[in-house]
């Protein structure tokens, strides 16, 4: 579904992705782990031609997505992506910001887009909230509706840039139940997250990044219980186990 | 519409410009002297906890951001002199009359905005500053003079250069009134030769001279005088 | 100087209408209500243009800002007292005349205004529009513009005022607005000129006072109405220096 070839990525003299190479399967939830800096956000965003590529190749369904002559907003449209910082439309109510990709970009009728805004709504919880707006919704909800937005493009594959790393404690799980449901129905996924216990749960397969390069990609029992690259370790036990303010090594 | 560069080098046309510009340089500096001035001795009377004196400030402000800057202009020259005081009156009509008044009506209309900008940049300022000043043992106008006032003018620059940048385009204003600054001079020479398009443009030029060498000085002074503190 | 008023506010206000042209503060209105109006779309244009990707659009739009806000309205007047006629071809009265000049002096404001207003939205909007496929132009059309300019009514309103205030000059080449008005009146009141001129202001001051209320008041309401989830700041059109 995804592939990675040998992309490089740099921000002026900061080389930001080395080399990164590897493969999304159909079906597959992925999820992308590792210490700030690594350089996770910007690979999920070079999928989406949101960050520009200078080396290397990424593939989608077999395509390469800097293919001349390829429409980027078709590309944008196949793919589901939900930001860190939700980034819902304010002025605009609930329903209708479900509703605008299909109706501007795949020439919906406003009352199909409407149905499947409904819908969409529903299946994240937030059938009661069809007409509010954004500024009335908490975190947690406004996270929910914009995965429904994803969902509102039927894409194949969604892609999440720390969809839970801006919301209070108590509203994270919310928004994983309904990550978690997608998974289960079987959609493709990449996830950037923080939130391991999620990773165990529900990755197929986990990639750990540090300092631009993937240096782990393995299954989650096998990550969490003997993670073979030096620096994983020292993640997975810095994440694990909080130290309590003692100077790190 | 022929240009012909030789007309501007031609007759009285170099010095009538010369002296306009010269005009309008000394109008705006000493405009903006008496403007920064006065400002900060706005911003000072504020700082006096007494009703009647900070309505006076109030009114003056609002008067001088609210009524055009021309008509600031008229006021002070066809308005003023019959209530000056007769010694001044006869000092004035002495005195270059009309240059005065336009400085004047320039100076306080800047120092009302100035005001404003740097008050705005003394809001901004954390209180804890002003109690830390307070707490060494500074009068209320020594901590404004040596701590608060200082970031305050930093933090407002950029209002500053671009008022002052304004001031700078409202001398040309001062041609109402029959001051001979650069855009008198520039329909003077229109009304003596019929020629508008080389003096137009060169007047135009002077203009956007000075316009961007101000907001590169502006540039500078934002870049090594940055305000203390990112908002 | 209530008599000033009361013998000429009529004068002040609508010139010598209904014997002759709108003049007066009436005219001042029109003035700068119409050179806004005119102005604005072609401002939402240079405004665009002034933070696109493109140079070919960005150079030329900042090369207009920059020209028309580094010289005084009255040059802007002369120029179009010259090339106006020139380039229509036929004598345009003076109110014609300077109603160009204001037009083409309050897009380079007006364009800073937008770009202001622009800028001023979280990045993350025109990241999720273009995310859910929607092309530059929807998004702009969709998402980014519709946000941006309520948050522009306030400096709109404020740039209308100072348009209020610019329209004084304009006198010199014989449009009759109040300020022309107040000049009538002096040549006529010749010892009265203090009070004549303070009447002037007043009529200024009193609409300029409320404008810029009213523009504090549509902020504030605003500000309260939008305030951003995710812990972002609200969103207030940026404090974009407007002239005088």
């Amino acid at each position: 579904m995804i592939e990675f070839v040998a992309v490089e990525k740099w921000y002026g003299d900061y080389h930001a992705l080395q080399a990164v190479s590897g493969r999304v399967e159909l079906g597959e939830v992925v999820v992308v782990c590792g210490p700030s800096g690594s350089g996770k956000s910007t690979l999920i965003r070079t999928i989406n031609r949101l960050e520009p590529i200078q080396g290397g190749t990424i593939r989608i369904q077999g395509h390469d997505i800097h293919a001349p002559g390829r429409d980027i907003n078709e590309l944008r449209a196949g793919i589901g992506f939900v930001f860190q910082q939700f980034n819902l439309f304010p002025h605009l109510s609930t329903r209708e910001n479900v509703m605008l990709s299909p109706m501007k970009v795949a020439g919906m009728s406003r009352k199909d887009a409407a149905e499947l805004a409904d819908a969409l709504l529903t299946k994240v919880g937030l059938a009661h909230k069809i007409d509010a707006m954004p500024s009335n919704l908490s975190g947690g909800q406004q996270q929910r509706v914009a995965i429904a937005r994803a969902l509102a493009q039927r894409p194949p594959l969604i892609l999440f840039d720390e969809p839970t790393s801006a919301l209070d404690p108590e509203m994270v799980g919310e928004v994983l139940a309904v990550m978690k449901q997608l998974a289960g129905e079987g959609m493709t996924m990449m996830v950037v997250t923080h939130e391991m216990g999620f990773a165990r749960e529900v990755a197929d397969r986990i990639w750990f990044m540090d300092a631009g390069q993937i240096l782990e990609d393995a299954v989650p029992e096998a990550f969490f219980t003997a993670p073979r690259h030096p620096r994983a370790q020292k993640f997975l036990a810095d994440i694990l186990q909080p130290r309590s303010g003692a100077p790190v090594a | 519409m022929e240009f012909q560069l030789s007309f501007l080098t031609s007759g009285d046309v170099p010095s009538l410009l010369l002296s306009g510009l010269v005009t309008t340089v000394r109008l705006f500096c000493g405009a903006w002297i008496l403007g920064f001035v006065v400002a900060l001795t706005l911003v000072g009377l504020r700082t006096i906890p007494f009703a009647p004196l900070t309505m006076l400030v109030t009114v003056f402000v609002a008067y001088h951001r609210n009524v055009p800057t021309v008509v600031q202009i008229m006021v002070w020259y066809f308005g003023m002199p019959s209530v000056l005081p007769e010694p001044v009156r006869l000092w004035v009509n002495r005195s270059d009359t009309e240059f005065l008044f336009a400085l004047v009506a320039l100076g306080l209309n800047v120092s009302a905005y100035m005001s404003e900008d740097i008050r705005s940049g003394l809001r901004a300022i954390p209180h804890t500053q002003l109690e830390a000043a307070r707490s060494i043992g500074l009068s209320a106008f020594a901590a404004l003079r040596y701590v608060t006032l200082p970031q305050a003018i930093r933090i407002g620059l950029p209002p500053l250069i671009n008022r002052t940048l304004i001031l700078f385009k409202d001398t040309s204003l001062a041609m109402a009134i029959g001051v001979a600054e650069l855009t008198y001079q520039v329909k003077a020479i229109e009304n003596l030769t019929f020629r508008s398009f080389e003096v137009f443009t060169a007047s135009t030029l002077l203009y956007l001279a000075a316009s961007l060498s101000l907001m590169g000085i502006g540039a500078w002074f934002a870049k090594h005088y940055p305000p203390p503190y990112r908002s | 100087m209530l008599d000033i008023l009361h013998r000429y506010w009529t004068l002040l206000l609508v010139g010598s209408w209904p014997n002759g042209p709108l003049g007066g503060f009436a005219a001042t209105l029109i003035l700068a209500g119409a050179g806004i109006l005119i102005s604005f779309p072609l401002a939402i244009g240079l405004g665009m243009a002034r933070v696109s990707p493109l140079s070919l659009f960005r150079w030329p739009a900042t090369v207009w800002v920059y020209t028309f806000r580094g010289i005084p309205l009255i040059m802007i007047i002369f120029w179009a007292y010259f090339v106006v006629p020139a380039m229509t071809g036929f004598k345009v009265p003076p109110f014609g005349t300077a109603l160009c000049a204001i037009v083409v002096y309050e897009s380079a404001f007006l364009a800073e205004i937008v770009r202001a207003g622009l800028n001023g939205l979280p990045p993350g909007q025109i990241e999720a529009a273009r995310s859910i496929g929607l092309s530059y132009g929807q998004a702009m059309r969709h998402v980014i513009l519709p946000q941006a300019l309520v948050n522009m009514i306030p400096s709109l309103v404020n740039q209308f005022v100072s348009t209020i205030k610019a329209t004084s000059i304009v006198y010199i080449i014989g449009v009759e607005e109040v300020t022309f008005a107040a000049m009538q009146v002096n040549s006529v009141e010749m010892t009265r000129a203090l009070p004549t001129f303070l009447v002037l202001a007043g009529y200024y001051f009193v609409a300029c006072a409320s404008l810029t209320y009213a523009a504090h008041r549509i902020e504030m309401y605003i500000a309260r109405r939008r305030v951003q989830p995710a812990g972002q700041k609200p969103i207030v059109a940026d404090a974009v220096e407007v002239a005088g």
